[in-house]
């Protein structure tokens, strides 16, 4: 079953809770306040503890959204599940490689990718 | 906003602390940028550096006081865009401020704004007290 906010969708795949962004960029406080606040209650209510994020459709990210996914990473590790993210634009991605959260979070290419490297079961 | 005869176009925006007025901004310097034909990765970058830089000043240099502005002020040439963001507040040590990207501060989910301004702009300036912050990209440097 498919939700919609005015700033994300969410959507069950499976195991996974799916998440992904209405807007072309994530920057403005206010946004990202709303953004990070949806996802903590969505997560909290989810069956599931694994989550994927995925920034199809993003343009821009600026340093507060990277705050916002920190911290859903740090809620969903207490949770047991996994965090990762996919389908990042190039010069999006180079805003993690500049702040080496790209060390931090998985990364892949695609959601497919993502959705099967998720602990089955 | 004007534009001088060299073809340099400029422009100043007062920001409150609701931030408002951020967005007359960026579309101020992603309009002059355009017209000096500057290419997708700088107008990334400068759109990334005035966001970062203009929150930076309303959040930790006015304390988001709804009394207090922040000024930007922008100039946008056909080699080079000069950004002044200057805020009201009591200043800060730029070298005081703790590297994000060691691994004990990678989870801490704020603190990134400053490195992003260095990563992408080609100078980056605090002036006074350190409430003034100049940016300075230049095109040769853009991807």
């Amino acid at each position: 079953m498919a939700s919609e906010t005015s700033r994300l969708r969410f959507s069950s795949q499976g195991s996974v809770l799916l998440v992904e962004f209405a807007d072309r960029d994530v920057l403005d406080e206010v946004a990202i306040r709303q953004i990070n606040s949806e996802l903590v209650r969505q997560i909290e209510a989810a069956k599931t503890a694994h989550v994927l994020v995925c920034f199809r459709g993003v343009e821009h990210l600026s340093s507060a959204a990277l705050g916002t996914l920190i911290t859903v990473n740090s809620l969903v590790k207490k949770r047991g599940g996994q965090l990762r993210l996919s389908n990042i634009k190039g010069t999006i991605l180079e805003v993690f490689r500049i702040t080496k959260l790209d060390r931090l979070f998985q990364i892949h290419d695609s959601s497919e990718q993502a959705l099967a490297a998720f602990p089955r079961g | 906003m004007s534009t001088s005869k060299t073809g340099s176009d400029s422009g100043s925006v007062k920001v409150s602390a609701s931030a408002d007025e951020l967005e007359v901004l960026q579309t101020s310097v992603a309009s002059a940028l355009t017209r000096h034909a500057y290419g997708e990765h700088a107008l990334f970058a400068i759109r990334l550096a005035i966001e970062e830089a203009v929150m930076n000043a309303i959040r930790h240099g006015n304390l988001s006081d709804p009394a207090k502005k922040v000024e930007a002020r922008w100039s946008v040439g056909a080699d080079s865009a000069a950004f002044h963001i200057i805020d009201e507040g009591e200043g800060f040590d730029p070298g005081a401020v703790p590297d994000p990207t060691l691994d004990e501060n990678l989870e801490i989910p704020s603190g990134r704004g400053l490195m992003l301004i260095r990563a992408y702009m080609s100078e980056v300036r605090h002036h006074g007290m350190g409430n003034h912050l100049e940016m300075i990209f230049r095109r040769e440097a853009a991807a």
